[in-house]
């Protein structure tokens, strides 16, 4: 407690102007940026592979298993910064035993459940189901185990059962695009749902949030696509790489004009807020929101993607910007995710003043466990990866004896 | 017909639904739910908290001479409290829980000092540091009857 | 002769459609402007339904009631933590406006704009408006804060979890996390003295009577009187929050 009030004295001498004495501390860290960044990037990812299936796109294969798991291993983290930044963690399941049926947040706990266990669990099941069943044939000791439990002991891979399999995977996949724009529009809507704070309200939150999430999710998997790729030391396809970079360029151009429409409409009505707004924006906001999110994650990636659909360079060059690209766009809605989230924080509903944001390192909230939490997807991803390699997929349906 | 996977897969749910429910009927709290979406004994909860500010009546038996004084006279509307804090303990344990005695002229200011903020007709106000900083305000007036 | 019959039938239908709607319309129309008077939603119309006045030009600035609301209520003495607070607003001749709080006016306040620069100075004390309509009760996602029969807005502190999603959404910035029992906070106003027939604690040390609380539905109460007498406004108004905390006296610049 000491530790907390020093922090506060801190920040306390740092306040510009007047804020309500309450509003000190700021009470959305960085663990609730990095909430949305990770079911951003899950929804992205989702969507990316449901496009493969869906319009059945051939060139984005090598990426359909990849994006898949990564949608998983994220998912799997996206509650825990959640729960980490509760001040009572222990009771987080009321959320799933009590949910009040007018709090957005309620919903978190059920949306996260259907994506989780109805969409991303059953896609992935059906679509590996026949492999579990040889690989619980093939391998040995624990390996052997976890197969046979995940085949949850039917073993029928007869033609039939697997074009049931199919066209299961297919219905849970058609079914799992409006979950994904769900599951992220929803996270949108959290923010822009509260009327309190003119930085969030807005009826665009939920869509510009679904468009960046898209915008991440594909960055990822560029990302890790080209990074498996050059641990398993096979080349990226390129036509697969060009396609994706396609789609990352469509799409951020959707999602710029979405989020400056935005800036638009709130500059031009001018509502009583709107000099405290242009304050945040040019002042507390400036490097973060000009130059990290829009010059450096959007402008630039835009500009060199826009110059790949006319131009092409050589392929190691393109190789290369895309990987630059990825994660450049990454960082970039990062920051948007922070701008949204750290920014409406900042000033004050009084609308006469600013607090101050000071990234405290150790804590249950602080730097080294976002950092934690956000390396741990990628820890995830690699188990599962392991688990669940797609480059071992059997391939041709076989024609079992029994 | 039903291929087997999809009946292996409406148990698994059936289960994890089935538990859920369980769940849901043992940890959902004693009386959620019967005033409104919410723990109708967290109001008994709320309510049971000791009052500690008990009031000008409740010093009159013991403090006759202050209550009569300061009833006489400008600060009559000021509440004992207000200036003493609160007096719950004091007024059960008197002799083991003490009352503050506020001390010197920044107490008085804090309501007398000049301010603009200030409505001039419901308070007199002296720029204190000008209105004979050389003594106490107690020295010459009374707090509990300014004019005496 | 079919095709005639169900025109008639169509009209007749349609006329007693628009009788049923004509009804819901000037019921719609009269209602709620009986109920919204006060707040938001209709208020109870058996049993108290409280609130609290503010008169603003009565207000010197004391503190008292900052302290006697961290005392009443055992709240920690830093300055962080505030049921309720006073801010002291100073439009200056240029037109701008200074508002100070320093620790939350519970030591007093000290003007720092000199006199002749001065337009207007102000008291406002600020505290939770115990909305009718009330956004933090509307977010929480467990049903930790909820509104009592009464109309008071209240934390359950042993089911909340600290999601902090109401502190976001208080328009009024009058919530806190209690670093002692770690839970969200706000003003009760004083739920365990007025179930008792008491007055809240700041209304009771308030030197002049600039706080008034009382039952909105008592016709013979004070704060009847005084909603009654003067012109009030609530603060936020365009949020539609329900509040039932009314100022006699209030700013524009007051937010
Ligand atoms: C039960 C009787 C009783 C009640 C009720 C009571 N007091 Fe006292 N008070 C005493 C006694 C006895 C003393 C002297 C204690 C001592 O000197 O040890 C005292 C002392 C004081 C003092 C001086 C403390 C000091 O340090 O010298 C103050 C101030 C005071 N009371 C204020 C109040 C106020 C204000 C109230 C009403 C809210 C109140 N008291 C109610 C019995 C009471
Ligand atoms: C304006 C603030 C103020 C108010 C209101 C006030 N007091 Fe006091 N009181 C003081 C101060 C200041 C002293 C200390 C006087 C001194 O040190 O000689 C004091 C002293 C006392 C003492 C101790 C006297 C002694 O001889 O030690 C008692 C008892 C007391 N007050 C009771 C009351 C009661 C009862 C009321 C309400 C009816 C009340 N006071 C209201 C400011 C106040
Ligand atoms: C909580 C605020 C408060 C405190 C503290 C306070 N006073 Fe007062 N005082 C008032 C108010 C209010 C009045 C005017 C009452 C009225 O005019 O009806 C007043 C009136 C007076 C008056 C009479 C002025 C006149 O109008 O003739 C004097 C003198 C005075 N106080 C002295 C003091 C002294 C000395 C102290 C410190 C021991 C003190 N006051 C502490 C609020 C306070
Ligand atoms: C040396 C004695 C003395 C001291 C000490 C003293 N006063 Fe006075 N005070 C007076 C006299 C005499 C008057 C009446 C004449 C006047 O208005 O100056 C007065 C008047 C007042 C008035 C009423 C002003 C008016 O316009 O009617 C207030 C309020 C007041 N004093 C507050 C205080 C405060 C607060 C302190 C402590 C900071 C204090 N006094 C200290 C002697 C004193």
């Amino acid at each position: 407690m000491e530790n907390h009030f020093e922090h506060l004295y801190e920040v306390l001498s740092k306040v510009d102007g007047y804020i309500y004495p309450n509003e000190i501390e700021l009470h959305w860290s960085i663990l609730i940026v990095l909430y949305p960044y990770i079911t951003g990037l899950v929804a992205g990812a989702f969507i990316l592979a449901s496009l493969e299936r869906v319009f059945n796109v051939k060139v984005l294969k090598p990426t359909y298993h990849l994006s898949l798991i990564a949608a998983l291993a994220f998912l799997l983290t996206a509650t825990l910064p959640l729960i980490f930044h509760l001040t009572q963690p222990q009771r987080f399941f009321e959320i799933m035993i009590t949910p009040n049926p007018t709090s957005a947040m309620a919903i978190f706990g059920f949306v996260y459940m259907w994506y989780l266990m109805v969409v991303l669990l059953l896609e992935i099941w059906f679509d590996y189901r026949k492999d579990f069943v040889l690989w619980a044939r093939e391998s040995k000791g624990i390996k052997k185990w976890i197969y046979t439990i995940l085949t949850l002991g039917v073993t029928d891979i007869s033609p039939k059962a697997l074009k049931w399999d199919e066209k299961i995977g297919y219905f849970v996949t058609v079914i799992g695009i409006p979950s994904a724009f769900l599951l992220h529009g929803y996270v949108g809507f959290i923010f822009g749902s509260i009327k309190a704070n003119p930085w969030w309200s807005s009826v665009m939150m939920p869509v510009i949030f679904l468009f960046s999430a898209m915008v991440s999710g594909i960055a990822l998997v560029l990302f890790l696509y080209m990074i498996v790729s050059f641990i398993r030391k096979i080349p990226s396809d390129m036509k697969c790489l060009d396609t994706i970079g396609q789609y990352l360029f469509y799409i951020l151009i959707l999602d710029f004009t979405l989020e400056a429409l935005d800036q638009i409409h709130r500059f031009y009505e001018a509502e009583e807020s709107f000099a405290t707004l242009q304050m945040l924006m040019s002042g507390k906001l400036y490097i973060t929101l000009f130059i990290i999110q829009i010059l450096i994650g959007t402008v630039i990636p835009l500009i060199a993607l826009g110059l790949f659909q006319f131009y092409k360079p050589a392929e190691k060059i393109r190789r290369i910007t895309y990987f630059i690209i990825s994660i450049v766009v990454l960082v970039g809605i990062f920051f948007m995710r922070w701008n949204v989230v750290i920014g409406g924080q900042l000033f004050s509903k009084s609308f006469y003043g600013f607090t101050n944001f000071k990234l405290i390192l150790a804590g249950q909230e602080g730097l080294f466990v976002s950092l934690m939490l956000l390396a741990l997807p990628f820890a995830i991803f690699a188990f599962l990866l392991w688990l669940l390699p797609p480059w071992k997929k059997h391939d041709i349906i076989e024609v079992s004896d029994d | 017909m039903i291929p087997p996977q999809i009946t292996r897969l409406s148990i698994v749910f059936a289960i994890i639904i089935g538990v859920f429910l369980v769940l849901r009927l043992i940890l959902t709290p004693v009386s959620f739910g019967e005033k409104g979406h919410y723990r109708a004994l967290a109001l008994i909860d709320n309510m049971d908290h000791e009052m500690h500010y008990m009031g000008n009546e409740s010093c009159q038996n013991c403090h006759e001479l202050e209550t009569e004084m300061h009833a006489s006279d400008l600060h009559s509307d000021l509440p004992c409290e207000g200036c003493h804090g609160p007096a719950y303990l004091h007024n059960s344990k008197p002799d083991s829980f003490h009352l503050v005695k506020p001390e010197g002229r920044q107490f008085c200011a804090k309501c007398h000092e000049q301010n603009a903020a200030r409505p001039g007709d419901l308070i007199n106000q002296k720029i204190i540091a000008e209105h004979n900083p050389e003594y106490q305000c107690i020295e010459c007036h009374n707090p509990h009857k300014p004019w005496e | 002769m079919g095709v005639k019959k169900t025109k008639t039938d169509r009209r007749e239908f349609l006329e007693k459609l628009a009788i049923i709607a004509g009804g819901v319309i000037a019921v719609s129309i009269v209602k709620p402007f009986g109920s919204i008077l006060f707040a938001a939603v209709k208020r109870p119309e058996t049993g108290p339904w409280y609130g609290m006045g503010i008169n603003i030009s009565k207000c010197i600035g004391c503190g008292n009631c900052v302290k006697a609301c961290k005392s009443e209520n055992d709240i920690p003495n830093e300055p962080f933590f505030f049921r309720t607070w006073v801010e002291q607003y100073t439009i200056k001749n240029d037109e701008t406006v200074v508002v100070e709080s320093p620790n939350g006016g519970m030591d007093g306040f000290s003007q720092s704009v000199p006199d002749e620069e001065i337009f207007r100075s102000f008291f406002v004390p600020k505290l939770c408006n115990q909305c009718a309509h009330s956004p933090c009760v509307q977010v929480c996602p467990v049903g930790a804060t909820f509104e009592s029969p009464e109309g008071v807005v209240l934390v359950d502190s042993k089911y909340c979890l600290g999601c902090r999603y109401c502190i976001q959404a208080c328009p009024y910035g009058t919530r806190f996390i209690n670093p002692v029992t770690n839970v969200v906070d706000k003003c009760t106003l004083c739920y365990h003295r007025i179930m008792n027939g008491q007055s809240t604690a700041c209304a009771l040390v308030c030197p002049t009577g600039a706080r008034i609380f009382g039952d909105i539905n008592d016709e013979e109460g004070e704060l009847h009187a005084f909603l009654k007498e003067n012109i009030t406004h609530v603060l936020k108004a365009h949020l539609n929050t329900g509040s039932k905390v009314y100022y006699k006296d209030l700013s524009p610049n007051v937010h």
